[in-house]
């Protein structure tokens, strides 16, 4: 009963080794690399989700921002009179609420990515790491939807940007990797003590008015600026409204700060995660 | 000789037991660090807070191999370790000792239907479950109409999964799943599920793949799916490797285990409490006259039963069910239908003995239940009770016995070799 005719080659196929946890940066990269189908599926389950069988739908991502904007051009523009550098607070504010919120949904997500999908963790195997990753990019629609928006808004306020405007990408992906950070080290402390995902409504909160969102940067006197700077999303949000209005510094050694700041929180979440992978996998 | 796909060696998962407390809270910790000083000045209290062994081994010291092209199946059990096994296999969790090293990619069928969202329609949802098992979305495009003319559903493709009724989901996230072509298969009592048609594709399919030449890793109860598929065995008793080799061998080492056999040739049987008529006392094996419970092919076998009553009986009723080990029934017979002598007076006790003559059961281990009355309705019946092993034996003198796994009973037939009789119509 021998099958040794039918032998599947065994050249050019995987060699994995299943041994138990070590190490912090037990990171596989190219393993990662050949999952990286799966983060287009997830992300692209969760946009078709979202917007199946939903009457508000893609409303909801211009409702959010712009009803914020109103009440902070309302309360902090025009009865507290936060100073916003000539620029009109409607534009000031949607330019900050716009990757503020993007943040905060995000984040949300991360967290609970892994937790939510306890059902397929522990039956097949891929990566952990994609959860989360692939928490943080649906936002990204309701953020361009966002954008286009804003976009349109922009001649009726006689806001023309300069060409710093190209450079928002860059703030856009700081946002991302600054949820991603973030996101990583909450997911996995969600997955073993599971009120964590109550405490981000009330993190993102907090570290909203940490953030230049409902005032500018340049109430923080000067030298306190690079500490303040430390929050990754100072340098975002400053980085926004430079960019898309076109007023105001490049934000400098803010925006170094910030740089540098969501790196160590990436890096530290990436590390942090891999580690808690092993236990993750046995109290999910 | 094919290449060694698996190598495990000395696997061991260790669980902790407070782990299982799903939902530790955050504030739970605080709360305990918080009230920790006040406890040291309280009573001595063991560290664990309740004062039992706080891990357990699921699994210990495992090794094995598993070569190319084999259709392993992990027996045992429940909570033998066989689902954790497969858990560390498809590196859903880590292993607490020991590493396994695997050649090939691997496919996992741990459930049916993994991913699966219920929003989405059929379609969509072949596309994500095929994706979360491993499949490209190349391969999966390539292979769509397969997948959806093997799940019967082609009219609903495009319908929402929610609508679906439980046996159409089954049959698509099989369908899915069947379409995987990784060089490892390892399946987690998914045939568990569904109903009998379903389970016959389901193993149809799994024998297709193993005829390319896949290796299989197979945990299940169901035996004789297990028989069917499996060439090798692993039996795994309390975390730990009990028996491997040949599926037939495991399996039996596998029965025996389960039905605790006491092999004692009498068996003292207690008085069952409801009714106080006739019953049994005690059941033995007689082998060529003589109590035993080893014999070979063609002995010659009897069956005793002792019995008491309250009441005088003239014509007990009794019968007796061998069954293999393998559950088939082999042979059963009972007096009821059968003149037979009875006992000139009404009689509170006696022995009964049931001469089967030549043993016509072939090598293998086998139980007798037995039951015992007055009237059809009120039975004394003990299942399973005596167990007993037949031995090969070459009873025919020319040094080469019949295999044993077509049937437990060899029949006596003769044969006679002819020549071709005229047909007198033409």
């Amino acid at each position: 009963m021998s099958t040794a005719e039918l032998q599947i080659p065994l050249t050019d196929v995987p060699e994995i080794d299943i041994t138990p946890p070590r190490g912090w940066l037990d990171l596989n990269l190219r393993e990662f690399w050949q999952f990286r189908e799966l983060v287009y599926f997830f992300v692209w389950r969760d946009i078709k989700v979202r917007y199946k069988q939903t009457a508000i739908g893609a409303a909801w991502a211009i409702i959010q921002p712009v009803a914020t904007m109103l009440v902070f051009t309302l309360f902090f523009g025009r009865l507290a009179r936060i100073p916003s550098g000539g620029v009109p607070y409607p534009i000031f504010y949607l330019s900050a609420l716009l990757p503020w919120m993007y943040f905060a949904g995000a984040l949300q997500n991360a967290t609970n990515s892994v937790v939510e999908h306890q059902h397929v963790i522990t039956k097949v195997y891929f990566p952990r790491l994609v959860l989360p990753l692939s928490a943080v990019v649906p936002g990204l629609l309701d953020f361009a939807i966002g954008f286009v928006i804003f976009l349109a808004m922009m001649p009726f306020y006689h806001v023309a940007p300069g060409m710093a405007i190209l450079l928002f990408p860059v703030f856009l992906l700081l946002a991302v990797a600054t949820a991603l950070g973030v996101g990583l080290w909450l997911s996995a402390l969600n997955a073993i003590y599971r009120d964590i995902r109550y405490v981000v409504p009330f993190l993102v909160q907090f570290w909203m008015f940490a953030s230049p969102v409902a005032y500018p940067a340049s109430l923080v006197p000067a030298r306190w600026r690079w500490v303040y700077g430390l929050n990754p999303m100072a340098g975002v949000i400053e980085g926004f409204r430079w960019a898309l209005t076109g007023k105001g510094q490049p934000p400098g050694l803010l925006l170094a700060a910030s740089a540098g700041a969501v790196v160590v929180v990436l890096m530290g979440g990436i590390a942090f995660f891999n580690r808690m992978e092993g236990t993750i996998a046995d109290v999910v | 000789m094919s290449d060694i796909v698996i190598r495990v060696e000395n696997l061991g998962k260790r669980y902790r037991i407070g782990e299982r407390e799903r939902y530790l809270a955050l504030r739970d910790i605080l709360a305990r660090a918080v009230s920790a000083p006040v406890r040291l000045f309280r009573a001595r209290k063991p560290s664990s807070s309740n004062g039992h062994a706080t891990h357990i081994w699921a699994l210990k010291d495992l090794s094995f191999g598993v070569r190319q092209g084999e259709v392993v199946g992990i027996i045992g059990r429940n909570g033998a370790g066989k689902s954790t096994l497969l858990k560390i296999l498809a590196r859903i969790t880590k292993p607490s000792r020991g590493h396994a090293k695997v050649r090939g990619r691997m496919g996992s069928l741990l459930e049916v239907g993994t991913g699966f969202h219920h929003e989405l329609t059929g379609r969509e949802n072949v596309f994500l479950s095929g994706a979360i098992l491993g499949m490209s979305k190349t391969e999966i495009e390539r292979k769509f109409d397969e997948i959806v003319a093997f799940s019967e559903v082609e009219n609903f493709i495009d319908t929402p999964l929610k609508h679906y009724s439980s046996g159409m989901q089954m049959r698509l996230a099989f369908a899915v799943a069947a379409h995987l072509e990784p060089e490892i298969l390892l399946v987690d009592e998914v045939l568990a599920v569904g109903d009998i048609a379903f389970q016959k594709k389901c193993l149809g399919k799994m024998g297709d793949i193993s005829k390319t030449g896949r290796t299989i890793i197979f945990v299940s109860h169901n035996m004789g799916a297990v028989r069917t598929l499996c060439t090798t065995g692993l039996l795994l008793r309390s975390g730990k490797l009990a028996a491997s080799g040949a599926i037939e061998t495991v399996i039996d080492t596998y029965m025996d285990n389960c039905l605790q056999r006491t092999n004692g040739h009498i068996v003292r049987l207690p008085k069952p409490p409801q009714s106080c008529d006739v019953w049994m006392e005690s059941v033995s094996i007689l082998c060529n006259g003589e109590p035993n419970s080893t014999m070979e092919t063609g002995d010659k076998m009897s069956l005793e039963v002792r019995f008491r009553s309250c009441e005088p009986i003239q014509k007990p009723i009794v019968g007796y069910l061998i069954r293999s080990s393998r559950g088939e029934n082999a042979v059963n017979a009972n007096n009821y239908f059968l003149p037979s002598a009875s006992y000139p007076k009404p009689v509170t006790e006696g022995t009964i003995i049931c001469d089967l003559g030549d043993l016509p059961l072939m090598a293998g281990s086998y139980s007798v239940s037995f039951w015992l009355c007055r009237h059809p309705h009120e039975q004394h019946h003990v299942e399973d009770v005596l167990h007993f092993t037949v031995e090969d034996k070459d009873i025919w003198g020319n040094g080469v016995l019949p295999t044993r796994s077509l049937s437990c009973l060899w029949w006596p037939t003769r044969f006679t070799f002819s020549e071709n009789q005229m047909d007198s119509n033409p």
